[in-house]
């Protein structure tokens, strides 16, 4: 590991540590209740002693978020695919597309909650509403930056549609994929969690969300800081790991994926 | 070709009454300034774009009913339009992909290209790691696999140095040697093109028209000597009067 690489790991965990500390010094300074404002030392404290029901409901909240950034994936990678094939296809329906996209999901939720009875696929239809987007709208643009020579190539040599798509539009579009997809991965949590809280105990399973949601009723502040806390990490460790599977997709041929000095 | 015309949509005429017959194997280099529709011209040739009017016959050895063989028409581009996210192999392979044979023979002749064009031990580099020059060699080497009746090339070495360009003129040279295709060469370098061409067609702009179609007598094979020889030397003054006779008229119009 050299200089750099290490740089970039340890001086936001600096920052993040000496952040901390001043927060607990101020916390006990000021003599601040907990229900107001808990120090980092109880939250880690909270966060130790109901870590194993704080996580199964983790695992509530991860499966739909999951679930949603496949279905993004998949269904967004598909509409974007047909809206290349036909032009009409794509006038006619985009325009719904950011309909969906640019409407409240907390404004729709309720009646998505109501139409569909099943709670898991309610939660996860509402995820994927907010997630789907990205990954069209990208991968639309993707499809069509194939370079025009190659394009111009590919029917020199008598290429077929079908062909074209596979040896130089699907490669062309791989990486705004990608980058949609690493937006969506927030999106997901994101929409995962704003359906939970408006779906409250209409859920069987209680995800994190809705720890959140009861931890703020009973004022017990340090678990909604715990539960907090793990949504973070669940947001980070998502990005992280997307952004990983786009360096690895990409590293031989994509400048997103080159490191510096690699040459 | 027969009173080729080409007007593009906004009613701009980029070319007007070509004629032009190009005989098997020649080396013809159509020369030009910049915005006389050589490209256009090319792009034609190719069958990648329609004249608006005129016919354009090609008589190549498998044409059938009007359709052209895929594999019969190389061409390569002003940038080496390569697939980024495929190795220089994969690249190569690209017009067998497409035609849909790969087999062991045409794998061979994969391998036999990337050596012609001085390109063999990088094989599973991928686009990004080579020089610009190598990069030209690549798209030349899957322009030239498919052994076509006709070569087009669309000032290939414009953006290169003078020394690789030099050194990618001989390289042609003897590939065309090899395989004897026709070859269209557009440009905008006297010197490149009597160089490398058997017959030089000149092109003035507004609108595009050839106004000179001259044979290039100078012997076969074409040596780096040849370039300060006298003949040479008066080939490129005519040339280049007819090029400057051209402008001048263009002006006064």
């Amino acid at each position: 590991m050299n200089a750099a690489r290490l740089w970039r790991i340890a001086a936001p965990l600096a920052v993040g540590a000496v952040l901390l500390a001043i927060w607990q010094a101020i916390v006990r300074a000021e003599d601040i209740p907990s229900y107001i404002l808990p120090g980092p030392l109880l939250i880690a404290e909270t966060l130790w002693e109901d870590g194993s029901s704080l996580l199964g409901s983790l695992m509530v909240t991860l499966r739909i978020t999951l679930a949603a950034l496949a279905a993004a994936a998949i269904l967004g990678g598909g509409i974007a695919l047909l809206f290349s094939l036909s032009r009409v296809l794509a006038l006619s329906l985009f325009p719904y597309a950011v309909i969906l996209q640019v409407t409240p999901i907390v404004a729709i939720a309720p009646l998505i909650i109501i139409w569909v009875q099943e709670p898991f696929l309610a939660l996860l239809v509402c995820a994927w509403i907010v997630a789907f987007f990205p990954v069209v709208a990208n991968t639309t643009v993707g499809l069509n930056s194939a370079d025009r020579n190659l394009l111009a190539l590919f029917r020199l040599y008598g290429a077929s549609q079908a062909q074209t798509l596979r040896y130089l539009k699907l490669p062309t579009a791989l990486p705004y994929f990608l980058a949609g997809l690493r937006i969506s991965g927030g999106l997901a949590l994101i929409g995962a969690v704003v359906a939970e809280f408006v779906a409250g105990t209409g859920g069987a399973e209680t995800g994190l969300a809705f720890r959140i949601l009861e931890a703020g009723y009973r004022l017990a502040i340090p678990r909604l800081f715990a539960a907090l806390f793990l949504l973070s990490v669940t947001g980070i460790v998502i990005y992280l790991v997307l952004d990983t599977l786009s360096r690895l997709l990409l590293r031989h041929w994509h400048e997103s994926a080159i490191e510096e000095g690699e040459e | 070709m027969r009173g080729i015309g080409k007007r593009f949509g906004s009613g701009i005429a980029a070319l007007e009454a070509i004629d032009l017959d190009i005989g098997r194997g020649e080396f013809l280099s159509l020369l030009g300034p910049s915005g006389c529709g050589k490209t256009t011209l090319l792009r034609i040739i190719a069958g990648l774009s329609e004249p608006s009017t005129g016919v354009r016959r090609l008589a190549l050895t498998t044409e059938r009913g009007g359709q052209i063989a895929s594999g019969r028409i190389g061409f390569v581009f002003q940038d080496p339009t390569l697939m980024p996210w495929n190795t220089v192999l994969d690249n190569v392979l690209l017009p067998f992909r497409i035609t849909g044979r790969v087999g062991r023979a045409e794998r061979e002749r994969v391998a036999m290209e990337i050596n012609a064009v001085g390109l063999a031990g990088f094989e599973r580099a991928y686009p990004r790691q080579l020089s610009g020059g190598m990069r030209m060699r690549v798209s030349i080497a899957r322009a030239l696999v498919t052994d076509p009746d006709l070569l087009l090339l669309d000032e290939p070495f414009a953006a290169l140095d003078e020394i690789t360009r030099m050194a990618l003129n001989d390289d042609l040279l003897r590939l065309w040697d090899n395989h004897r295709p026709t070859v269209v060469f557009v440009t905008h370098s006297v010197f490149e093109s009597v160089y490398l061409s058997t017959r030089i067609a000149v092109m003035t702009r507004r609108p595009g028209r050839i106004v000179a179609d001259l044979p290039v007598d100078l012997p076969q094979p074409r040596e780096r000597t040849l370039r300060t020889t006298p003949s040479y030397g008066a080939i490129c003054a005519a040339i280049s009067n007819q090029l400057a006779a051209a402008m001048v008229e263009e002006r006064s119009r």
